[in-house]
């Protein structure tokens, strides 16, 4: 075996070289060549796509990858233009982003914060992406943002909903399309005081991490702000499928209001539990007994079924909303791929011409100059009415939807009914926000890049 | 050379050329041509062949040698990520200290958890394991991370933060993590030869040389009386018990290194990119990395090694064809055809990379139960069979010689 070894080690150690030597001319022609990291040369330029393609949020990561492959079709000219035809900026025409046809790559998260740091990496560093969009998780899209902070190219977050994300660990390139936990709590709580009178006593059921904590956090702040009283606190273990034992001691508590904190899997099986304890027909000093879910996303709304009727929540978007951006989107999804888009799609889809838009606009797929043309930027025409994108914690501030549970489904996509659209101006809060990382909290330097 | 048999020191410079040249070995085709899809050559992936190869050897130290098949050896490699990440906030971003403390962490942490797991041996002794890395993944993702004491940052995962002490962090050493202002993100060199493209990583050639030290230890390990006794614990623990021996210190030591081994590969992690999550100690990681050992060969040297290259390989690169990838590939079919092609593909690349590595894992298991080093000597014994007759044992031998497990 070994005679074998020595003459093939021979002959590639021989062959390596004679590559060596033959390249030595060529020698640091690449990163000289550069003025930032990933610039495009040639006449395309690369979008990164970093999606859960498999575990809990696959379903989610497939319909964000449905709206960025949308995003990309309408940059280049192909199909109806989508939102394109609606957006106020008018810097892109349909040509690709600055003249160069836009491909993309995809990678897969698998909802992990290495998993996805890993799958963006080998888009950064092998197939050269400009840019790296989407994920479904915060956890992931912090890990993310500090990666691509690190390599310099912008990041934008998919569906990322704690507040730590344009808080705490916000990064001068990374942006977030997407609403917070601290807006949930602003829009939702004066719809359920109105809906539930003042003086409700509620009882929180809160998912142990990250997310979890700063969702309650905002919801307790400000229901407390308008009078309601916390009863009680429990954190439940991420894994937990059965949620009985955690319901039964509502009932104890003298709470008439719940509020889950939870998402996804999580959330469908203790709406499911709270429900068949017939909670929602207990009637708990003298009032209904209610049941409140504050992150709402379509594919939770289908899982629980019936369960959700009337049960209030607030969401980024909905396709129902009747604003041109958000009919045309519609439109153009539902032609392409014959069902209605969900809040992460159209999330994803409009971080793509956001994207696009702020390097046509700036004229440079630097990642400073992208970071400039999208700091205090206003827009309107994606949805959600007039928009801003924050500079100081580059988060985005519009519309947020508080929304229950259809009493009458017409089809199945309809799921979720809009109760109210909350004004930009009432979920408002200062960058400074102790929610937010108080005074510490700083986006850092803009990063180029080797 | 170095106290080894020919053999090993072939085995280890085979291994030492892999792992040096591999820049060049893992990126065979031109960057521009549609197979460069399966280039594996850039710095992230090289690194994790080599971290995860270093896990899983640690591993077969254990596994492969005394036969306990530990199902939480994730844990380790946890732990090691915190202890590195938590030496770049305190001290600096240098990774020295770092990979040090993250060894010595999960070494003492192995100590608490091989004691009380090894009182029990077989299926017993796999459920304590994955039950301790259940609890360590289940502590780090929220008990761990609250606002008063917040030691793992739960989801969001350990980092450094501006406000970091970092005591011995100087002005002019980069703010990434480094050796002595070598940052490991950087390349020292980039390549380019008429379409190729290679790149050399600092942090990838840091982890290639540590690599090559734990494996030229765990070659010294499986050669010494130490390692003969770890295979009697394999082959029939009782017997050894009647002899008067005690089993315990061995295998207990044994479980030390191997989570020794795999807190350098969680720092290595850490060094490469300073960022440590919980899901690093997830039971599906501890599963992994028995894939590995048992794809590439338990109870051999490189084995290991080649079944974690194998799975990281499957992880990232399958994972990252779509469906445009394939209809470019097929586009030289008719239409139909084409739609069909990609029809049939698409299950097993993209989200189905599990699929496909599920399919490979079943097959390797079916026909080649030694795994990956098994095929290897299967090729070997075929050539060697046509060069020269007599190489082959008497076939009428009894009893049967039974292949050493090092093999």
């Amino acid at each position: 075996m070994s005679k074998y070894n020595v003459t093939r080690r021979g002959a590639l150690k021989t062959g390596a070289a004679a590559g060596a030597g033959l390249a030595l001319p060529t020698i640091f022609t690449a990163s000289s060549a550069h003025a930032f990291t990933n610039e495009p040369t040639g006449s395309t330029v690369t979008l990164g796509f970093n999606v859960p393609q498999s575990g809990p949020y696959a379903d989610e990561g497939a319909d964000e990858l449905r709206a960025q492959q949308l995003a990309v079709e309408h940059l280049n000219g192909e199909g109806d233009g989508g939102m394109l035809n609606t957006f106020s900026s008018k810097a892109l025409d349909g040509t690709g982003i600055l003249g160069k046809k836009v491909t993309f790559v995809t990678g897969d998260t698998q909802t992990k914060s290495d998993a996805a740091r890993a799958s963006a990496k080998s888009m950064i560093e092998k197939d050269g992406a400009i840019m790296v969009n989407g994920g479904s998780s915060s956890g992931v899209a912090v890990a993310v943002q500090g990666l691509c902070q690190e390599a310099g190219i912008i990041f934008m977050a998919g569906l990322t909903h704690a507040n730590d994300t344009t808080g705490k660990d916000r990064k001068a390139n990374g942006f977030r399309h997407f609403f917070n936990a601290y807006m949930s709590g602003a829009a939702l709580a004066p719809v359920l005081a109105n809906a539930y009178g003042k003086e409700r006593r509620a009882y929180h059921l809160t998912a142990d991490y990250n997310w979890g904590w700063t969702q309650q956090e905002s919801i307790q702040a400000s229901t407390e702000a308008l009078g309601w009283e916390t009863v009680e606190n429990v954190l439940t273990p991420l894994a937990s499928t059965d949620f009985s034992s955690y319901i039964a001691p509502v009932l104890n508590s003298g709470a008439d209001v719940l509020v889950l904190n939870h998402y996804g899997g999580n959330m469908v099986n203790s709406l499911t539990n709270a429900v068949q304890f017939g909670l929602r027909d207990k009637m708990v000093n003298g009032k209904q007994f209610e049941i409140v879910v504050p992150l709402y996303s379509e594919l939770m709304a289908a899982g629980a079924g019936e369960n959700i009727k009337g049960v209030l929540g607030s969401m980024n978007w909905n396709w129902q909303l009747t604003d041109e951006g958000s009919k045309a989107f519609v439109k153009s999804f539902g032609e392409k791929y014959g069902r209605p888009p969900s809040n992460s799609a159209h999330t994803c889809y409009a971080q793509v011409l956001l994207y696009a838009d702020a390097v046509a606009r700036a004229g440079s797929f630097a990642p400073c100059a992208v970071v400039e043309a999208l700091e205090g930027f206003e827009f309107d025409g994606l949805g959600n009415g007039p928009t801003l994108y924050r500079a100081e914690d580059h988060q985005c501030f519009k519309d947020v939807l508080v929304v229950k549970g259809a009493e009458n489904p017409t089809n199945e996509y309809d799921t979720l009914e809009v109760v109210e659209v909350t004004p930009r101006a009432q979920v408002e809060y200062p960058p400074n926000h102790p929610m937010f990382g108080g005074d510490e909290a700083s986006l850092g330097e803009c990063n180029d890049g080797a | 050379m170095l106290g080894l048999n020919s053999k090993d020191t072939m085995l280890l410079i085979v291994v030492a050329f892999l792992a040096l040249a591999a820049p060049f070995l893992l990126n065979p085709f031109p960057t521009n041509s549609s197979l460069a899809q399966f280039n594996a050559g850039y710095p992230d992936l090289m690194q994790r062949f080599a971290i995860f190869g270093i896990f899983a050897i640690g591993f077969n130290i254990l596994f492969g040698l005394t036969g306990y098949l530990s199902f939480g050896h994730a844990a380790f490699l946890g732990v090691g990520s915190y202890a590195a990440v938590w030496m770049f906030k305190l001290l600096s971003y240098n990774v020295i200290p770092a990979i040090i403390l993250a060894v010595i962490v999960a070494g003492l942490f192995s100590v608490l958890i091989g004691y009380v797991s090894l009182r029990r041996s077989g299926i017993y002794f796999s459920i304590l394991t994955l039950a301790f890395a259940q609890m360590s993944f289940a502590l780090a993702y929220s008990v761990l991370s609250n606002p008063k004491f917040n030691l793992t940052n739960g989801e969001t995962g350990l980092q450094v933060y501006g406000d970091d002490p970092q005591i011995l962090h100087r002005e002019g050493l980069p703010d990434v993590p480094h050796l002595f202002g070598w940052a490991m993100r950087d390349n020292f060199l980039e390549l380019e030869v008429a379409g190729w493209e290679f790149t050399f990583n600092n942090g990838y050639y840091l982890c290639a040389v540590i690599l090559l030290v734990v494996f030229y230890l765990a070659i010294r390990l499986f050669r010494s009386p130490f390692g003969l006794m770890l295979r009697a614990v394999k082959s029939n623990q009782q017997r050894l018990n009647y002899t008067g021996l005690n089993p315990k210190p061995y295998t207990l030591a044994a479980f030390i290194i191997s989570g020794m081994y795999a807190g350098l590969a969680g720092g290595l992690l850490a060094a490469m990119d300073p960022l440590a999550g919980a899901e690093r100690m997830q039971w599906t990681a501890s599963g992994e990395v028995v894939l590995m050992t048992i794809l590439g060969g338990a109870g051999t040297l490189i084995g290991p090694v080649l079944g974690a290259g194998f799975i990281k390989y499957f992880e990232n690169i399958f994972s990252k064809i779509n469906d445009n990838v394939l209809h470019q590939w097929f586009a030289f079919l008719p239409d139909g055809m084409e739609d069909f092609m990609v029809f049939i593909v698409h299950p097993f690349v993209g989200k189905g990379w599990h699929l496909t590595l599920g399919i490979l894992f079943m097959l390797v298991v079916t026909f080649l139960p030694g795994g990956l080093v098994e095929g290897g000597q299967r090729i070997a014994r075929l050539f060697r069979r046509r060069g020269k007759k007599t190489d082959t044992p008497d076939p009428e031998h009894h009893p049967k010689e039974t292949p050493h497990v090092a093999e």
